[in-house]
């Protein structure tokens, strides 16, 4: 059997993966990117590059996956639906495969207007459910979005998407995962969970349709690095489910960090427990340094 | 084709006065608003005509004169009704016109010898829910797929155009761009289940023909 990627290898042959999150910096510094991924080399199977993130300008998602790519390591390169249409989310996606790209994770995008160009115009040509399809396509049929064939060499791209379990309106969540799965997602990368009873009741819901059989799930998991942090995920970033006693023990501790290191291990110890979850995907938002000690305290350490 | 009833409409914003006067640069200004949607929209009604009228004059700007056309964008009768002014804009070197982009530029095919400066900011095409009250409903995109989604339009309404909604950012039923606004797709849920069509979301909308909002620049009878 040959595989698309190490990311695939690794989930077919039933690892628990762990994938981590690269930013890009905002501006052309390689550094930022090989100093992040250097920390996270041993902890991480696979390394998420974001494209433009919260619809902020920084460096391209295919930049910084070539830049992984030079180290020798695996990207998941991120693709927004926000900025391109068609014809160039396409030909990115040529382009990446030809630099050795295997995995790309494609998203509606954050929309322009919490960015740092709200005045820039959203594209939106295709949304992400159409983009994984397209890509799809391309991959096992060689035909482009309009049915043009692809003439030399089809992209073997290693499809993901995002779900979010926690969003309204919740018993929709798992149709539109399957719908996704449908257009042709391989792997799923789940929003940040902290509500352990309504993710597992997602699960529930996944595993009675089959879905985990045919989807790969990671799920997501961002250690809360302060009080101020548990703050934004709870109240201001949309999507996002903090529940109270979290909220509450990160108001009560006396050492913030610690204790969002260890709501984050107690959240992957009971998620390593729920049938059908694949793996996690660490995004340690300004705190990549918590990462080894992390994967190492819930023995996912050392990686295959 | 009629793109305006009261009902629905091309919904316009005032400009700023300071920018207009900016614009107007203290030259002589004839005054043009329009009897359909501006007025509606208390953006360019006689009401508002005759306010800017004063406003202006109170600026030291001569103010040449000013009429209401009915409907701005309506050529033949903008013509026919611009012919009475003739004296009044010879004098004029500024046309302000307080009506939709379609109106003024309408005015510029007609008057070339003056400046046209529009006089608001069209914002989109809405149904008045109250009066004063107005809401985005139609992008004009040129194939209408409204029968997919329950008779709401995720292509206007969705500030992602996602027509496989919803995305992960909804809550509490509201849009996450901005929290007084309902997210289109929870209410294009709520009316399938009603109506126990669910299973038309399962389908997986193809990627939208955007060349049929650019087929048609023009229009006529028998096209439509």
């Amino acid at each position: 059997m040959t595989y698309k990627s190490k990311l695939e290898k690794l989930l077919s042959e039933k690892k628990f993966v762990v994938t981590t999150e690269v930013g890009p910096p905002k501006g052309c510094d390689p550094r930022k990117i090989k100093d992040k991924a250097e920390l996270l080399r041993n902890y991480s199977d696979a390394f998420n590059i974001t494209d433009n993130q919260t619809a902020v300008v920084r460096l391209s998602s295919m930049g910084g996956s070539v830049i992984l790519l030079n180290m020798g390591l695996e990207p998941i390169m991120q693709m927004s639906c926000r900025d391109r249409n068609r014809i160039a989310l396409q030909s990115d996606v040529l382009g990446a495969a030809s630099c050795g790209v295997k995995n790309i994770l494609f998203i509606s995008g954050d929309h322009q207007s919490f960015g740092n160009h709200p005045d820039a115009k959203g594209v939106y040509d295709v949304d992400s459910i159409q983009l994984i399809n397209i890509v799809k396509n391309m991959r096992d049929e060689g035909i482009f979005e309009s049915k043009d064939k692809i003439l030399s060499e089809r992209p073997d791209i290693f499809i993901g998407a995002a779900a979010n379990p926690f969003a309204d309106p919740f018993d929709y969540r798992v149709d539109r995962l399957e719908k996704k799965i449908d257009a042709g997602a391989d792997f799923i990368q789940t929003q940040s969970v902290y509500n352990l009873d309504r993710f597992r009741e997602y699960m529930d819901d996944v595993r009675s349709r089959d879905l985990d059989k045919k989807v790969f799930i990671l799920a997501g998991i961002t250690p809360l690095k302060s009080l101020r942090m548990a703050e934004r995920m709870k109240f201001y970033v949309p999507g996002v489910d903090v529940p109270e006693n979290y909220y509450l023990r990160m108001k009560d501790a006396s050492d913030q960090k610690k204790e969002g290191f260890d709501i984050a291990v107690e959240l992957i110890n009971e998620i390593k427990k729920i049938k059908g979850v694949h793996g996690i995907h660490i995004t340690a938002l300004f705190w990549e340094d918590i990462v080894p000690s992390l994967v190492k305290k819930v023995d996912l350490f050392p990686r295959p | 084709m009629c793109f305006i009833s009261y009902f629905q409409m091309i919904i316009t914003k005032k400009k700023d006065f300071n920018e207009l006067t900016q614009l107007i640069n203290k030259k002589p200004v004839f005054i043009i608003g329009c009897s359909e949607c501006a007025t509606l929209c208390n953006t360019g009604g006689e009401k508002e005509v005759r306010e800017m009228k004063e406003k202006l004059e109170k600026e030291n700007i001569n103010v040449t004169g000013w009429v209401i056309l009915d409907p701005a964008c309506h050529l033949n009768n903008d013509k026919r009704i611009l012919k009475k002014y003739k004296e009044n804009i010879s004098k004029s070197e500024k046309i302000l016109v307080l009506a939709c982009g379609n109106g003024s530029q309408t005015v510029s095919e007609i008057i070339q010898d003056a400046d046209v400066i529009p006089g608001t900011d069209t914002l989109f095409l809405g149904e008045i829910k109250r009066l004063g009250e107005f809401e985005k409903r139609c992008e004009m995109c040129g194939e209408c797929i409204q029968d997919l989604f329950a008779g709401i339009c995720p292509v206007s309404r969705c500030p992602k155009v996602i027509l496989n909604g919803p995305c992960g950012g909804a809550s509490n039923g509201k849009c996450e761009i901005n929290k007084e606004m309902d997210c289109v797709w929870i209410l294009i849920i709520n009316q399938l289940k009603k109506k126990g069509k669910m299973d038309l979301l399962k389908k997986i909308q193809k990627p939208k023909n955007w060349s049929k909002s650019e087929e048609y620049r023009r229009a006529s009878k028998n096209d439509l």
